[in-house]
């Protein structure tokens, strides 16, 4: 298996240049976050921020200001609603089963929208096990909320909504203040939890303006180290943990604080809302100049996913009809041009992916589709390469197949 | 988004790049198709088979992933000239697998297609002709039967997908 990989790896030599665009799945890390990081390995704050000396208490000192800048970046009140986890999937799984079990004397029902991220979907999937059933609303054919649904769903026996901010595969924001006050007002029992992962940096993101009980927000999709994330918890809202250990400063999360890690993260918050429209100004200006690149040069292409200002700025995902996504990530790749694809290629139950499929994509749709996400370190260079190498990318494949696969 | 690590093999990546007896055949006398496009995975050959009875130019179209792409062009090179009685009883999936260096096991799928699209082709070619030979089964073998399983697959996702939007 490694042979096989040196061998992909030598594929790929003498590259023109390289475009990393799958900021979806990982980012490339700026130098301004780890040399931020770098010396809280080994020059200072390498202790147990619990423990009693120097090491320590420098340590404590730096996750606490990490947290108090993170709370603040979000609105919170207070610097102890916020919970370093090892990344989103780990508070998003802290937030539904951490909240479930907390309050399952109020009911066992929970609701989220059809097109939660994995993350969210199988954590329901596994609280099923523990008695709780779930109830999936559907979103219209952007990827909005049927709020009328949502309204529907919800009852005495709810005890937990969660609805991404902004979708994570087509960008659609939700409207999420509006969603909280029909739940609450239904019942005021109710849990809200909003996975902003893809919202926090990109649209303001105000968890007291929108009324929401938990919100998850990680590292990675905002430039940060791979492995970071975070969870707020309103002061007051009931979470059980979910794994056992030495408690240290988390008091929701087990084990040795991360401190490098909690630093690159907050340095990546700071570095994105120091010059907050500049950067999102950016974002789009990189997305919108690959989207309309991509339309304007190649004919029987679709976008996915609401527009304008209903939709985070950096979030670009086309259908590509007659060819497959997957092929396509490997010839792009082959280039220096690296972006994922909602195919089930790589899965014997052939599932593409469930939000395009959500929003009356056909199966064939989201096997060629792509997602590409745009950073504040994308050039006009980079995208000008992208806009060079995909058509010839997608005629190749699309010379593969032919007259097949056309449905 | 496919997230099963995929590391395939350099011949699959060679094939990949550059695949052999690509496109339609003008004269080819069976066609056979398998796979669904909501399965993100089909794979045409086009066949020129001859009075004897022997494959003597084959070609293939392919919608789908790299695997799908290298197993239906090694298949290509396996039978081109082979009678169809040996295409036949010769070319396995396991065999196609081996040919390209090994497959991720969730890509086992892509070799079983293309042998199931290719015992397809020698059947309809003796239908065409209006005679079987002895040596072919009646019974379908487990490839064609996995094509046709991946086919019904679709079709239920597409059914159920239409049924959903009709709610």
């Amino acid at each position: 298996m490694v042979e096989n990989v040196k061998a992909l790896l030598k594929a790929h030599e003498n590259l023109a240049r390289e475009v990393y665009l799958d900021n979806e799945n990982s980012t490339v890390v700026p130098k301004e976050v780890t040399d931020a990081m770098l010396p809280y390995y080994s020059k200072k704050a390498y202790g147990n921020p619990t423990l009693t000396h120097k090491p320590g208490w420098e340590a404590f000192e730096v996750i606490m200001e990490s947290a108090q800048k993170i709370s603040k970046s979000l609105s919170a009140k207070i610097l102890e609603e916020i919970t370093f986890t090892p990344g989103a999937t780990e508070a998003n799984n802290l937030a539904l089963m951490g909240a479930a079990f907390a309050n399952k004397h109020k009911g066992t029902k929970i609701v989220i929208s059809e097109i939660e991220p994995i993350n969210v979907l199988h954590v329901t999937d596994l609280l099923k096990k523990f008695g709780f059933t779930t109830t999936k609303v559907p979103v219209d054919t952007e990827g909005f909320l049927d709020l009328e649904k949502l309204k529907e769903a919800v009852d005495k026996e709810t005890v937990l909504a969660s609805v991404s901010m902004a979708n994570n595969e087509i960008g659609t924001i939700q409207p999420i203040k509006e969603a909280v006050d029909i739940v609450k007002g239904k019942n005021p029992e109710i849990l809200f939890h909003t996975d902003a992962s893809d919202a926090y940096g990109r649209i303001p993101v105000n968890v007291q303006d929108l009324k929401v009980d938990l919100a998850t927000v990680s590292s990675y999709k905002i430039l940060g180290p791979r492995g970071m994330g975070a969870l707020y918890v309103k002061e007051g809202v009931n979470v059980d943990k979910i794994l056992e250990g030495q408690i240290g400063t988390q008091k929701l999360w087990p084990g040795v604080e991360n401190t490098p890690l909690i630093v690159g993260f907050t340095k990546a918050s700071e570095l994105v809302f120091q010059d907050f429209e500049a950067n999102v100004a950016h974002m789009r200006k990189m997305r919108d100049k690959l989207v309309d690149g991509i339309l304007g040069e190649l004919s029987d292409v679709k976008f996915n996913g609401a527009k304008g200002d209903k939709r985070v700025p950096d979030n670009a995902n086309i259908s590509i009809m007659r060819c497959e996504g997957e092929a396509l990530t490997i010839e792009l790749s082959l280039k220096g041009v690296y972006v994922s694809s909602g195919s089930a290629c790589s899965r014997r139950l052939l599932q593409p992916s469930h939000v395009l499929v959500a929003i009356g994509r056909r199966f064939s749709e989201a096997h060629g589709s792509i997602l590409m996400k745009t950073t504040r370190c994308h050039t006009e260079e980079d995208i000008t390469y992208v806009l060079e190498v995909l058509p010839s990318a997608v005629n190749r494949i699309r010379g593969i197949v032919g007259s097949t696969g056309v449905d | 988004m496919s997230r099963v690590p995929l590391p395939y093999t350099q011949k699959v990546l060679d094939l990949f790049r550059n695949p052999k007896n690509l496109g339609k055949l003008e004269d080819a006398n069976v066609i056979s198709v398998a796979g669904n496009p909501a399965c993100g995975d089909m794979i045409t050959f086009y066949m020129k088979i001859n009075e004897q009875d022997v494959i003597e130019k084959i070609s293939f179209e392919s919608y789908g992933c790299a695997a799908n792409i290298a197993t239906a062009s090694i298949v290509t090179e396996m039978i081109k000239g082979l009678h169809v009685e040996n295409a036949w009883k010769d070319v396995t999936w396991k065999k196609v697998t081996d040919e390209v260096g090994g497959l991720p096991s969730v890509k086992f799928h892509c070799g079983i297609l293309a042998v199931g699209a290719v015992k397809r082709a020698i059947r309809k070619y003796y239908e065409q002709k209006g005679a079987a030979p002895d040596w072919l089964p009646k019974d379908f073998t487990f490839e064609e039967k996995q094509a046709l399983e991946e086919e019904e697959l679709a079709q239920k996702l597409s059914k159920r997908l239409k049924a959903a939007e009709e709610k």
